[in-house]
């Protein structure tokens, strides 16, 4: 058996309390309340056993991370553990002096997401209007020696603005930028029949980010993937399972991913009783989808294995209902005919394109958003 | 794309990169979401990326370090050196 390498990455969501209400928030159906919360301390351990673990950064996510009160007293401890912290961030709630906390508490990076490039479709994508209070961040984060990303998250619905991101991404003038494609997990899974881009979307998308890259490189990093529906290969979903990341969530459980525990019997170890080396280095999570052993076909026969993976196992299940197989997104998986049927549907393919069609999952357009709710 | 690296420019390491180390002891530099690991002379480059050495003060110093090297050698590399942390966006040219 091969060694098992440190986890790189620590995603740390904090809550599930947020004053957004994104309709593709990637939380779980099921979120978890205020009560069940880990405590300021219980965080501190955690950070200082993930170092120990050879852990090197920490991601502050949540929910909206800022509604812990705690926030800056937990970002103190990540860098007291010697780690780099990160804040994933919607800027709200946030005043100019709880900022200035933040930062002296040793922030290295913000990544503050935006839901559009205007106000009007970013508040019916979100439910709720923040894009002004987002702006306002970027102009009082300019007084700090912190790297900013802009994170842009892009979907049928405000595709057609991206030349106009572009240009607030200029004008804010951050270190980098992403666009990230809506992932059909949590609630952007029940809203997918409105989020899922047509192919011809795609592909002028991708054109008008490559230039956008070569244009801006050296002054802003413009960085970018393919939808995976769209894409021949599955995404390395986290690096590999139980590879490079762990997630802890809000009541401490810890996951090799954000949507794991739509597998049915996962079963997750908790920080409040056990190590985070154990957890990671043993536990039947971390290990069941860990490495080779057990990969399916095709994959235990392609060489793409080493680069993907096979794939995103969450996705394996929602849309093949086996965790095991790969995925779907694959142009080699046997299920593929399931993703062609969706992007029919979503009009994003020609019938000449596609496999005969297959009954689709239970996800049918729908005229109303559903909204992410609040524990 | 990024202009030619002038040689009377000081870099300076962008906010947000620093220097960090693994808990095997490997000396990195940590930046949003990824880090690079550092050999002695990506080392020897990026501690004067401080804002006070020029360019061309960075070269002459390592071909001073390396004086066994080709000095044009040592300058190619610390400028496609320099040009890869640029495109990472990890350096400031003040």
């Amino acid at each position: 058996m091969k060694a098992i390498l440190p986890a790189l990455a620590l995603i740390a969501e904090l809550t599930h309390r947020c004053p957004l209400h994104c309709v593709y928030c990637s939380n779980p159906r099921e979120l978890t309340r205020k009560e069940r919360e880990l405590s300021t301390d219980v965080w501190a351990r955690v950070l200082r056993e993930a170092a120990e673990l050879g852990v090197l950064q920490a991601d502050f996510t949540g929910g909206e991370p800022l509604a812990r009160p705690d926030i800056v007293d937990i970002i103190r401890a990540a860098r007291r553990a010697g780690l780099y912290a990160s804040l994933i961030t919607s800027g709200v709630p946030l005043d100019e002096r709880r900022l200035e906390e933040i930062v002296n508490a040793g922030l290295d990076h913000v990544q503050l997401s935006f839901q559009g490039a205007e106000e009007e479709s970013a508040s019916e994508f979100s439910g709720t209007r923040t894009h002004a209070a987002k702006l306002r961040v970027t102009t009082w984060l300019k007084r700090y020696r912190v790297a900013l990303t802009l994170n842009f998250v892009i979907h049928r619905g405000n595709l057609s603005q991206l030349e106009q991101m572009l240009a607030l991404a200029e004008e804010i003038e951050p270190q980098r930028v992403e666009f990230a494609h809506v992932q059909y997990y949590g609630w952007a899974y029940v809203n997918r029949a409105r989020l899922l881009p047509t192919r011809e979307q795609v592909n002028h998308s991708l054109e008008i980010l490559k230039k956008a890259e070569d244009r801006l490189r050296g002054h802003i990093r413009v960085e970018y993937v393919v939808p995976d529906y769209y894409s021949r290969f599955p995404k390395a979903c986290m690096g590999g399972w139980g590879r490079k990341v762990m997630l802890i969530s809000p009541n401490g459980d810890a996951m090799p991913c954000h949507a794991a525990a739509v597998i049915p019997g996962m079963k997750f170890e908790n920080v409040q009783t056990q190590p985070l080396r154990e957890i990671w280095e043993n536990s039947l999570a971390f290990q069941k989808f860990r490495g080779e052993d057990w990969l399916p076909e095709p994959c235990v026969s392609c060489d793409q294995r080493a680069r993907d993976f096979g794939g995103c196992r969450c996705q394996a299940f929602l849309l093949a209902k086996d965790a095991a197989v790969t995925d779907p997104v694959c142009s080699l998986s046997p299920h593929r005919s399931i993703v062609n049927s969706i992007l029919r549907d979503a009009g994003g393919e020609s019938n000449a394109e596609l496999n005969t069609p297959v009954p689709s999952t239970e996800v049918r357009p729908s005229t109303n958003w559903i909204y992410r709710s609040n524990p | 794309m990024a202009a030619p690296l002038s040689l009377e420019k000081r870099p300076r390491l962008a906010p947000g990169c620093r220097l960090g180390q693994t808990a095997q002891q490997f000396r990195i530099l940590q930046m949003p979401e990824r880090a690079l690991r550092l050999n002695g002379s990506s080392l020897e480059i990026i501690q004067r990326c401080d804002g006070e050495h020029t360019v061309r003060e960075i070269i002459s110093e390592l071909q001073d370090i390396y004086s066994k090297a080709d000095p044009l050698k040592v300058e190619q590399d610390i400028l496609d050196y320099l040009l890869l942390l640029q495109n990472e966006r990890a350096l400031d040219l003040e």
